[in-house]
């Protein structure tokens, strides 16, 4: 990727990891919430995804290409920061590191979770409510599982606020303080919604 | 009353370099303590005597300065892990032992020297300057809104002191991010009227390699700067006025300027 056009790679970058990235994740997540009313209810919802007309076209399109795009850059961001927390321990130069933390640790979750589900689907694998069950009676799993969640809420959460940013929308520090407590709350919000999917699986 | 008064020292440990590519070393000095000293005092006070707390002979430490009153930005180091001017870092203010540091984002040229062309090559390349008469005459420009001019002033104190630069994870052996800094000097140039004639330039040249988009937000900068410049609004303001252009190139009509 040219040097010079990195102002557009970066922004490209930034607006997938919303759109639609960042959409997906909430889709998905609230998707999933629907195991908390049950086997059914789940099974139903992912009976209905998962027979969506073009469905490989869709999942390339909107899913594997903008993220993978986005987790790749990102690497290469992540990896050109030098962190310097320990001068500087503010909240926004924590959040700054944790973005990247997160990021990285998301490359190995979602490969790791893909692996789990897309592939064994794609092995011939029925993927309901009983395999993500039968994922989750691991008790490692569960803690692997809530900790790729809550990387995944923060990551988007406190993306949502750099994008304002980065497209200048949330410009005098008063607008970026209201955008750090509403991004809060989507953190919250997204947080309480994916975990209690995953513990609906495991009780 | 009557007694004689004991001689206080002041403890200070100092990260020294020979030359730019040398392995850095630590000494450590005993400086006699005088009533109001800066940490270029007991920098000059090491000159006169350099004799390190073991007793050993050693070359006096380099460094840079000039203004002594914090307006030309030469002096900066990292005094106790915090980059700053040690023309405006006095003792007194500081915990014991003082640490100095060279600001190592930047080349050593010796001991707490460091070379700043990076960022003065940056200005140019921005150009953060605005061009007066060239084979034509521009005429008389228009006048600056009396607030605006208080508003841009607060800007133009920027004194390149590199302050930034050190506090940001971002600009480091691994980027060619400019910094904050020049980036904010864009904003100001652009805001001045007869600047604004070359203001497309400007954000051309900050969306180019190493610039605007390298801000990952981490919002040191603001808070180090020794000027208060708001360099966070200064870059979401770019980041703005950057959409702009970008969107403007690519749809817009043939206007290139506004
Ligand atoms: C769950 C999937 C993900 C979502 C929803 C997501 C979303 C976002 C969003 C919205 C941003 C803000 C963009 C901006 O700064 O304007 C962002 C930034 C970032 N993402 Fe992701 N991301 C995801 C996965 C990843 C992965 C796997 C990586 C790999 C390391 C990553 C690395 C980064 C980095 C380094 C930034 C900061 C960019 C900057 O500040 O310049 N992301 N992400
Ligand atoms: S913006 Fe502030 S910290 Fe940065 S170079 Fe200018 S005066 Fe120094
Ligand atoms: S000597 Fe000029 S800023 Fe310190």
């Amino acid at each position: 990727m040219s040097k010079d056009q990195e102002f557009y790679w970066r922004r490209l970058h930034s607006l997938l990891g919303i759109i639609p990235v960042g959409l997906f994740l909430t889709q998905h997540l609230f998707i999933n919430f629907t195991a908390t009313n049950g086997a059914e209810s789940f099974n139903s919802v992912s009976e209905f995804m998962g027979n969506l007309p073009f469905l490989w076209a869709l999942e390339w399109i909107i899913i594997y290409i903008p993220l993978m795009f986005h987790a790749f850059y990102g690497v290469y961001i992540a990896f050109t920061a030098q962190p310097n927390t320990k001068r500087f321990s503010t909240f926004r130069n924590w959040l700054f590191v944790l973005q990247r933390f997160t990021g990285v640790f998301l490359v190995v979750f979602i490969a790791w979770h893909i692996f789990q589900t897309r592939i064994q689907k794609a092995l011939g694998t029925e993927v309901d409510y009983n395999m993500m069950a039968e994922v989750l009676s691991n008790p490692w799993m569960v803690a692997f599982y809530i900790a790729g969640v809550i990387s995944a809420t923060f990551h988007l959460a406190n993306g949502v606020w750099a994008f304002l940013v980065s497209w200048g929308i949330t410009q005098s520090p008063k607008s970026q303080k209201i955008a750090t407590y509403i991004t809060v709350l989507i953190f919250l919000v997204l947080s309480v919604v994916g975990v209690s999917a995953i513990l609906a699986f495991v009780v | 009353m009557g007694q004689a008064v004991e001689t206080k020292y002041i403890d200070v440990e100092i990260e020294r370099q020979n030359s730019t590519d040398s392995q850095p070393y630590w000494e450590k000095f005993q400086v006699p303590y005088r009533h109001g000293m800066n940490v270029i005092s007991i920098l000059m006070e090491i000159q006169r005597n350099p004799v390190t707390v073991d007793g050993k002979e050693t070359s006096p430490v380099s460094w840079d300065m000039s203004c002594l009153e914090e307006v030309c930005g030469a002096c900066s180091m990292v005094i106790n892990g915090r980059p700053r001017q040690s023309c405006s870092a006095l003792v007194d203010q500081l915990t014991q032992p003082i640490k100095l540091q060279p600001m190592s984002t930047f080349p050593v040229v010796r001991d707490l020297q460091i070379d700043r062309s990076r960022m003065f090559d940056s200005l140019k390349k921005v150009k953060a300057w605005v061009p007066i008469d060239g084979s034509y005459d521009l005429g008389e420009g228009p006048r600056m809104p009396e607030r605006k001019r208080e508003w841009a002033y607060e800007l133009s104190k920027c004194m390149t002191c590199g302050v930034c630069l050190e506090a940001c994870p971002n600009v480091n052996t691994h980027s060619d991010f400019m910094g904050p800094a020049p980036l904010s000097q864009v904003r100001l140039f652009n805001a001045h009227p007869t600047g604004a004639m070359n203001k497309d330039e400007r954000l051309e040249a900050i969306m180019g390699e190493g610039g605007l988009a390298n801000c990952g937000n981490s919002q040191n900068c603001v808070v180090a700067c020794p000027k208060g410049i708001p360099l966070t609004t200064s870059i979401a303001s770019l980041n703005r006025a950057t959409t702009v252009q970008m969107f403007k190139k690519f749809f817009g009509s043939d206007r290139m300027v506004d």
